[in-house]
């Protein structure tokens, strides 16, 4: 940017207006850090400051219906690994199938597919419990599943339809021209393209599914998951423990964010080097 | 269809076939159905189920219009009165109120989009995109429990303003705009990346010449963004719009911490009609009225905004 007097003005202000949406987006997080580790019992506050304490951690791992084979955190590890296994081949096959349609037909196949991201979680939870209820399924973590897989399906399907827009598909004729099965074109052609997606869409399905709170509450039944045993109770189930818990998740974020980058300049630069 | 069979052959053609349409039958399409059915049907004790009680009506529909109260309002010095129902009133102040939070996000999110895709240089926006992430990741729960904190009575906010002498007592952060203002602060940082990044992926295909030019020719600033950049990322605003309106309108997690005592969001009212009242069919017929709502709220912005279906949901 060339630097005329009105132009700097400008990029003044957009730089502040920047710092300060960082500063907007990060201080409500740090408020819940510094509310984990202040000595005050009953509100969790940072301020008026009461001293340092740990102990909302030792609480935190101390509540019972939380922790444990049959407790909230296994319930929401197993209830995300079911919506990962089912989203991540389902969405899939939705891209392919979209991917292979023209007109008409692909259009209204695509705002089928869409239409429970732009649908409330509220309204899907409650669509699944008495869908299922018409069949005698009664409510429970099973539908909580089924609920999520419904629009997490359709994040995996537009991850991958974007990832197949750069696909060759001349590469599986010449496949097959040579003498390839259906099973290892799919095997060693497309699904290598597609791997980066599938692993994203996999990890992206996961968290959405860990962090459900609409669906599942509307289709848990009695069972608790950890965002579920944390929201369900509003304003009356306030503790820091709540606190300390942000803090682990703040720091799991971090954590993961510092080792995808590694691994995308590693990656970067195998590729650098091969070219 | 033709080219799908030559290519991965009969058994994996039909998996394909069967997965998505298992997806979209069982787990979208059926019910949904079901749903709106179910939405027609009277809420009957088991035993007159199937009886002569058991009608199609537009009854749990016009529930929400049940003991309506004659409302007095004035205009210009005129005293007119509205029938209102306190559900109707919750469902015009969820939808009114996701609209102004909705609002908020586009202004708060356009000029950070711009500078990010455009003024930013490339090595310091991977780090602020790692920042950026971050709220997204610890969860919406987290991220609207931190404003709970941040606004209660008494408060950090309060102690702090207090400490500097702005304040001389404790104020109720969340009782103001009818007591929604908790609400809708809230909304808007929950919801604020669900506008940003959309507004954000369009910008970055606008051609910065494009920018020059309208320069060169002595528009000014303002009118360059009004009649280029904005035009430009029409359907990023589309997007971002509708999923920000159809988050706020949906959210269970923002209300239950931050409403006041004298406001209700009509997600509260489904919740409480079908596990409080265990009437299942008006709670199917008010979640459709969701729907209707965000219905609409797609149409018109794809209207507005002139783009397609394909554009919103990216």
């Amino acid at each position: 940017m060339s630097a005329t007097g009105k132009k700097s003005i400008g990029a003044i202000l957009l730089h502040s207006y920047g710092i300060w949406f960082l500063v907007y987006l990060m201080l409500p997080l740090l408020v819940m850090v510094g509310a984990a580790f202040n000595n005050s019992p009953k509100l969790p506050s940072p301020l008026p400051w009461q001293g340092f304490t740990l102990r909302f951690f030792p609480d935190l791992f101390a509540i019972e219906s939380l922790w444990g084979w049959n407790g909230g955190v296994m319930h929401t590890i197993i209830v995300a690994i079911f919506v990962v296994v089912l989203a991540v081949p389902i969405g899939t096959a939705g891209a392919i199938l979209i991917n292979n349609l023209q007109g008409r037909s692909r259009v209204i196949l695509y705002a089928v597919m869409i239409a429970p991201v732009l649908t409330p979680g509220v309204v899907i939870g409650i669509a699944t419990l008495q869908f299922w209820f018409s069949f005698d399924v009664p409510a429970g973590l099973h539908l909580s599943a089924l609920g999520q897989v419904s629009f997490i399906a359709a994040y995996v399907m537009l991850m991958v339809l974007a990832r197949l827009q750069s696909f060759d598909p001349g590469l599986e004729e010449a496949a097959l021209d040579l003498g390839a099965t259906h099973g290892r074109v799919l095997r060693r052609i497309l699904m290598p393209h597609l791997a980066p997606a599938l692993i994203t869409g996999a990890i992206l399905a996961f968290f959405q599914s860990v962090e459900n709170f609409n669906v599942t509450q509307f289709t848990r039944g009695q069972s608790q998951t950890l965002m579920v045993y944390f929201g369900s109770r509003g304003r009356s189930g306030v503790s820091p423990t709540i606190c300390a818990l942000a803090v682990i998740l703040i720091a799991m974020t971090i954590v993961g964010e510092i080792i995808f980058e590694i691994w995308r300049r590693r990656a970067e630069a195998k590729r650098q080097a091969v070219v | 269809m033709q080219a799908m069979l030559r290519r991965y052959g009969y058994g994996l053609s039909g998996l394909t076939v069967l997965l998505t349409a298992f997806w979209l039958l069982m787990l979208v399409i059926l019910p949904y159905l079901n749903l709106f059915k179910e939405s027609f049907r009277p809420y009957l004790i088991a035993k007159d189920i199937g009886g002569s009680k058991d009608i199609f009506t537009f009854d749990n529909y016009l529930s929400i219009l049940h003991e309506p109260t004659w409302t007095p309002h004035e205009i210009f010095g005129f005293q007119f009165f509205t029938p209102m129902t306190i559900h109707l009133q919750v469902f015009l102040a969820t939808i009114a109120f996701s609209c102004f939070a909705t609002f908020v996000a586009i202004v708060a999110c356009y000029p950070m989009a711009y500078y990010m895709a455009k003024i930013l240089p490339p090595k310091r926006l991977s780090t602020y995109l790692m920042i950026l992430i971050i709220p997204l990741w610890v969860s919406e729960l987290m991220r609207a429990f931190a404003w709970f904190i941040l606004l209660t009575y008494k408060g950090p906010l309060t102690v702090i303003l207090m400490d500097i002498g702005v304040l001389s007592d404790g104020v109720r952060w969340t009782w103001y705009l009818w007591g929604y203002s908790g609400v809708v602060v809230t909304l808007v940082y929950v919801y604020v990346l669900f506008m940003l990044f959309p507004i954000y992926n369009s910008m970055t295909s606008l051609d910065m010449n494009q920018v020059e030019a309208a320069r060169d020719l002595g528009s000014p600033s303002w009118r360059t963004h009004w009649r280029v950049v904005l035009p430009h990322c029409k359907p990023g605003i589309a997007s971002g719009s509708v999923m920000v309106f159809m988050l706020s309108a949906g959210s269970l997690l923002v209300p239950g911490y931050l409403d006041s005592p004298s406001s209700q969001w009509f997600t509260e009212v489904i919740y409480a009609r079908m596990f409080d009242q265990n009437d299942w069919n008006g709670g199917a017929a008010y979640a459709f009225l969701m729907v209707f709502a965000c219905m609409i709220f797609v149409t018109i912005a794809m209207r507005v905004f002139r783009v397609g279906l394909s554009d919103i949901a990216k």
